[in-house]
């Protein structure tokens, strides 16, 4: 399976190996080469440097035959915008985006954009913690975790 | 008119300026402190320190009750943002984005965006022609569908010069509505025959410009 990744921080390069180590056609996209260092060895996939809000950026990542596209930049415009290029310029089949601010998480995700508010997400999992429930499994900080 | 402008610098400064001085009521949202503060002395208390991609301060903004919603920041995916969640969330009817990346205009209008202004398209079409090219230049994009006005120059070795208008095979949903010949405005009929220097005004489908372009007076370049 094709999957264009855009960003290289650090949850993109954790995403953008295992991926890759699973046997998946992963290209990572950032316009600041440093990032990349991230990717650990095992990463077997390619790594484009460009402003992924550009057209020409996405094709030289392959986005033209790709099965999934996911943005993880620090930004959520764009991340909410290059999902929509995806989506309705490259008609990507399947388009996942990362968004911090739940309003935006809520609003974009009702205009069909698949979400994940990362926000939400945590602070959900911290809200049981706290009163008082099991500290979720997959969470744990164990080797046999990864 | 309650008009949002959002995004302070030198273009929201000057258009938030302008329509008030107009009388209309207007609102500029800035999210950098250094910038409204400069800005507020003379303006007043027309700005709001804000970032306009939060719902919340679009929502102090009274963005519910705007009649146009006009993104003019240097990002273009902050313009986007800023005028889908107008559109969709707080049913704004007119939302107006500044686009940096003329690639990104598609987009824009494919995801609902009423208007929107390519600064870079603008002049880039008028240093274009000022080269005399024969490129189609876009005087206007009607609100509606995906019609637009544009005006051409023919050159002396267009294939549409000396031709017919009746013979020159134009693309579907295209219409040519005057000729610009030396001082006159002419209403063309098909027996008509374009000249060498003709500027031609179109009406027609913006996804057919380029197909136009190519009939009437490819640049030289392409």
């Amino acid at each position: 399976m094709k999957v264009v990744i855009l960003g290289c921080g650090r949850m993109a390069a954790r995403l953008a190996t295992h991926l890759s180590v699973a046997g998946h056609d992963v290209s990572v996209i950032d316009y600041d080469a440093s990032q990349f260092q991230r990717l650990s060895s095992d990463f077997k996939g390619k790594k484009v440097l460009g402003d992924g809000t550009e057209q020409d950026t996405l094709r030289r990542a392959g986005i033209e035959s790709a099965e999934v596209f996911v943005a993880i930049t620090q930004g959520d415009n764009r991340n909410i915008m290059t999902s929509q290029i995806a989506r309705v310029i490259f008609g990507v089949p399947r388009v996942y985006t990362r968004v911090k601010d739940p309003a935006r998480a809520e609003c974009f995700g009702q205009m069909g954009l698949k979400t994940f508010c990362t926000t939400i997400l945590v602070a959900s999992y911290l809200e049981d913690a706290v009163m008082g429930g099991a500290f979720p499994e997959k969470l744990e900080n164990t080797p046999a975790a990864h | 008119m309650y008009a949002i402008i959002a995004g302070g610098g030198r273009v929201g400064y000057y258009l938030a300026k302008t329509l008030a001085a107009e009388g209309h009521e207007v609102l500029l949202i800035e999210k950098c402190s250094t910038v409204s503060n400069e800005v507020r002395p003379v303006l007043g208390d027309i700005i709001l320190e804000g970032d306009a991609c939060e719902t919340r301060t679009m929502e102090i903004a009274g963005v519910n009750r705007a009649d146009v919603v006009a993104a003019v920041t240097g990002e273009d995916d902050d313009n986007l943002v800023i005028c889908q969640l107008a559109k969709q969330r707080f049913g704004v009817k007119r939302t107006i984005a500044r686009v940096n990346n003329p690639q990104n205009e598609e987009l824009f209008a494919r995801l609902g965006i009423d208007q929107t202004v390519s600064s870079t398209k603008i002049i880039y079409n008028l240093i274009e022609q000022e080269m005399e090219t024969g490129l189609v230049v876009p005087l206007s994009t009607l609100r509606r569908g995906n019609l637009e006005l544009v005006e051409v120059t023919v050159t002396p070795i267009s294939p549409s010069a000396n031709h017919k208008l009746a013979d020159i095979n134009l693309p579907e949903q295209c219409l040519i509505i005057t000729v610009l010949r030396g001082e006159r405005a002419i209403i063309p009929n098909g027996d008509m025959v374009i000249e060498p220097h003709d500027s031609l005004v179109a009406i027609l489908d913006v996804r057919r410009e380029k197909e136009f372009r190519e009939v009437i007076a490819p640049s030289r370049r392409s």
